[in-house]
């Protein structure tokens, strides 16, 4: 209020402070979300677009000569049957990991959230697979599932059942993956449905109970509608990173040359066939390995909008 | 009130980054003073065996500190082509293996030519096929060499015996002058062998051998590939088929963990060994020292696997010094050096054929005259053409003999996707 009045006594000097005035209030939140796209620019977009132009080319790191092939890469793409079997298993594993692991995560959430002894103290210990490191749950998941000296082959061995040859085997080999997926994201996506369980005010609860609905059926018609935000937020997020699987299954390889996924690629998925494109078989095709990750891209966008509209229809099922 | 409060914030931010950007000035300032040394970084896979030389080179010169940076093969190997190729986080020293340095002969721009710094006068002490494997396209120099791969076997003497076979290696040595005659030997050893050990390790390392003796193997001397139309290529692969139906072959894919705790647990008799594999078996399973001994290889004559090489990259800053700290690490020296403690096989001809190598014994295995076995086999060698996909091709194969193993695939249907898969990785 102060400084409008001083304004109009002296407009000379003071309009500049006015100006600058309007100015801060106009710009300022200009200002303080631009870190975020300057970041996003460098690191997000320009990478993108740039990948972009040099999936329409032929760009070899170790053969300088580029040359413009439009859009020979997709359509060599299409007909690559690899890069369809990389999908396939891209697919598969994700299947076998993210579903188990949200129905999971719904289920401990829903016990976490009565009433327990040393609730705090289970509430953080979910979480301990998440910090630890990627390559260190790879490794270790990576030697359990050994084929002659393996812990889990020792264990079912003790049930009589014969060695069973993981990392060979197709389905066996994306039932390994799947576990390491698993372990480690349950606990994260429990917690986000922790989170929105206790925003669910009380009385819908006790307006249920009064109908006379137990607590399984207070699970399916309260908690779930209730939650349906979160479970669409976790599908989306699971679906994108699941998509994008790669150091789990690289890690898992015997054999570190080429990125193959496996002796007959069984469990190679599309960010490994696309690392073996660009640096992994000393091929080093990276105007192939861009339209890889463009593709793949298109994909994840694909299939999140089916999944959001998938379980959009949580709700009207209800 | 509202309006004072806010204009003070910018003020206040600026000068907190004011008082930031001293800081960061200072400490630039401070590290620049102590930063009076070069650093030289040198950029190894596996296990060259050189950081007891650079102790020794650091005590010469004293205003260089060297550091080392350690990865597998193929990681190494991918890193460096993406440093050259964006110009940018190569090493000032690095090494090459040979199967990559047929990659880089179409391109020495990213290379000092060492011609220029006068590498021709290092490069003729060594074989002539040594050094030609270095020189690119356009007649530069682009690196010199460290070791050479040789070739022999290396087997478990006291395993060996145990099943009835000799375990002398020169008795050892005349039970397989062919590759069916090691196989039949195999047949004699797993009959009483001891449950849970085969007669070797993984069929590639049998077809990879095999491959090394073969010349021509992939391509002939005018580059052209010949992995379908070469008898010997499909002989090589027959062989590994063969030990496989007969079940010598333990199955294990070669350099990965279960490989390596496989020399722990002795799961497999014997190895197929270019020099730097004694380095591989002393490291992995130190307990059975005393147990391993070194026979002759099958199929008559030595052949070459792998041997690598040490170049400068363009963008390294300290060129100069980067080719002093290189002739020290290859010297004759150095190369003898690490010969007796690591076991890389020297490749320098006088090297090769001085007594310090030629009477050198292994105590690992059994004082066998090691120096004289490689040695022989190196000196004696007339090595194939190598071409650019020389590594794309031997994953494809790796592959191919694993999809055997497992029982995946049969052999002939293995064999037709590589042919295929070896189409597909050579095709531009």
């Amino acid at each position: 209020m102060s400084a409008t009045t001083t304004t109009a006594s002296t407009p000379s000097r003071l309009s500049l402070r006015e100006r600058l005035h309007r100015a801060d209030g106009r710009l300022s939140p200009y200002v303080y979300v631009a870190p975020f796209f300057a970041i996003f620019g460098v690191f997000g977009l320009y990478p993108l677009l740039y990948t972009g132009y040099v999936s329409l080319t032929n760009r070899n790191l170790l053969n300088p000569g580029t040359r413009w092939v439009g859009l020979d890469n997709y359509s060599n793409l299409l007909h690559d049957s690899y890069f369809w079997n990389a999908v396939g298993n891209t697919f598969g594993i994700w299947v076998l990991s993210t579903i188990p692991q949200l129905l999971m995560a719904l289920g401990l959430a829903h016990v976490l959230n009565t009433r327990l002894r040393v609730r705090t103290l289970l509430r953080m210990s979910i979480l301990v697979p998440q910090v630890t490191s990627l390559v260190a749950v790879a490794l270790i998941f990576t030697q359990l599932f050994d084929y002659r000296y393996g812990l889990f082959n020792w264990l079912i061995g003790l049930v009589g059942v014969g060695k069973v040859n993981w990392e060979a085997g197709d389905f066996t080999s994306w039932i390994a993956l799947s576990v390491m997926v698993t372990w480690r994201w349950t606990g994260y996506n429990a917690l986000l449905y922790l989170a929105a369980m206790q925003s669910i005010p009380d009385e819908l609860y006790e307006a249920a109970e009064v109908d006379g609905a137990g607590r399984f059926r207070q699970f399916i018609h309260v908690t779930i509608p209730q939650i349906r935000p979160t479970i669409v937020f976790t599908v989306i997020i699971s679906t994108i990173g699941g998509l994008q699987l790669f150091t789990e299954p690289y890690l898992f390889e015997p054999l570190k040359q080429g990125a193959t996924g496996g002796s007959a690629r069984q469990y190679q998925t599309v960010v490994m066939y696309l690392y073996e494109k660009a640096f992994g078989s000393g091929e080093f095709k990276f105007g192939y390995a861009s339209a890889i990750a463009w593709s793949l891209f298109l994909i994840t966008i694909v299939f999140s909008l089916v999944n959001f509209l998938f379980v959009s229809r949580i709700r009207s099922a209800h | 009130m509202r309006t004072m409060t806010r204009r003070r914030r910018p003020t206040k931010a600026v000068l907190m980054v004011i008082a930031a950007a001293a800081l960061a000035c200072a400490v630039v300032v401070a590290s620049a003073g102590a930063a009076s040394k070069t650093t030289l970084r040198v950029d190894v896979f596996g296990d060259f065996g050189y950081k007891p030389l650079y102790k020794q080179y650091m005590k010469t010169h004293p205003n260089i500190v060297i550091k080392e940076d350690s990865e597998d093969y193929q990681p190494h190997h991918d890193g460096l082509v993406k440093h050259l190729a964006t110009g940018a986080g190569a090493d000032d020293v690095v090494a090459i293996e040979v199967g990559f340095v047929s990659k880089f002969d179409n391109t020495p721009q990213y290379f000092v030519d060492l011609r220029k710094l006068g590498g021709m006068k290092e490069a003729t002490q060594y074989p002539k096929w040594k050094y030609e494997q270095a020189i690119a396209k356009d007649g530069s120099l682009i690196g010199l060499g460290t070791d050479v791969g040789s070739l022999a076997i290396c087997y478990r003497a006291d395993l060996f015996k145990q099943a009835g076979l000799p375990s002398d290696p020169t008795a050892v040595s005349k039970l397989w002058p062919t590759w069916g005659d090691y196989l039949k030997a195999g047949k004699k050893f797993q009959a009483n062998a001891p449950s849970g050990t085969y007669f070797y390790d993984s069929g590639s390392n049998i077809y990879n051998a095999i491959i090394a003796q073969a010349n021509p193997a992939y391509y002939n001397k005018a580059g052209k590939l010949l992995v379908s139309s070469n008898p010997k290529v499909k002989q090589a692969w027959n062989v590994a088929v063969q030990g496989y139906q007969a079940g010598l072959d333990a199955g294990l894919a070669a350099y990965s963990t279960a490989w390596t705790t496989g020399f722990k647990k002795s799961t497999f008799a014997s190895v197929t060994c270019p020099a730097w594999m004694m380095g591989y078996i002393q490291t992995s399973a130190p307990a059975f020292k005393g147990d391993w001994n070194v026979a002759d290889v099958p199929g008559g004559k030595g052949g070459s696997w792998g041997g690598s090489f040490l170049a400068i990259p363009k963008q390294s800053k300290h060129q100069a010094e980067a080719w002093d700290l290189l002739k020290f690490l290859t010297s004759p020296e150095s190369q003898t050096y690490v010969f007796k403690h690591t076991g890389n096989l020297p490749s320098r001809t006088a090297v090769l054929k001085s007594s310090a190598v030629q009477g050198f014994k292994n105590p690992f295995f059994q004082n066998a005259p090691v120096g004289k076995i490689f040695a022989r086999n190196a000196l004696a060698l007339t090595p194939q053409s190598l071409g650019p996909n020389q590594g794309d091709i031997q994953t494809a194969v790796s592959n191919a003999i694993q999809r055997v193993e497992q029982k995946k695939q049969s052999p002939d249907q293995a064999w037709a996707q590589f042919l295929k898969d070896v189409k597909s990785v050579t095709s531009t």
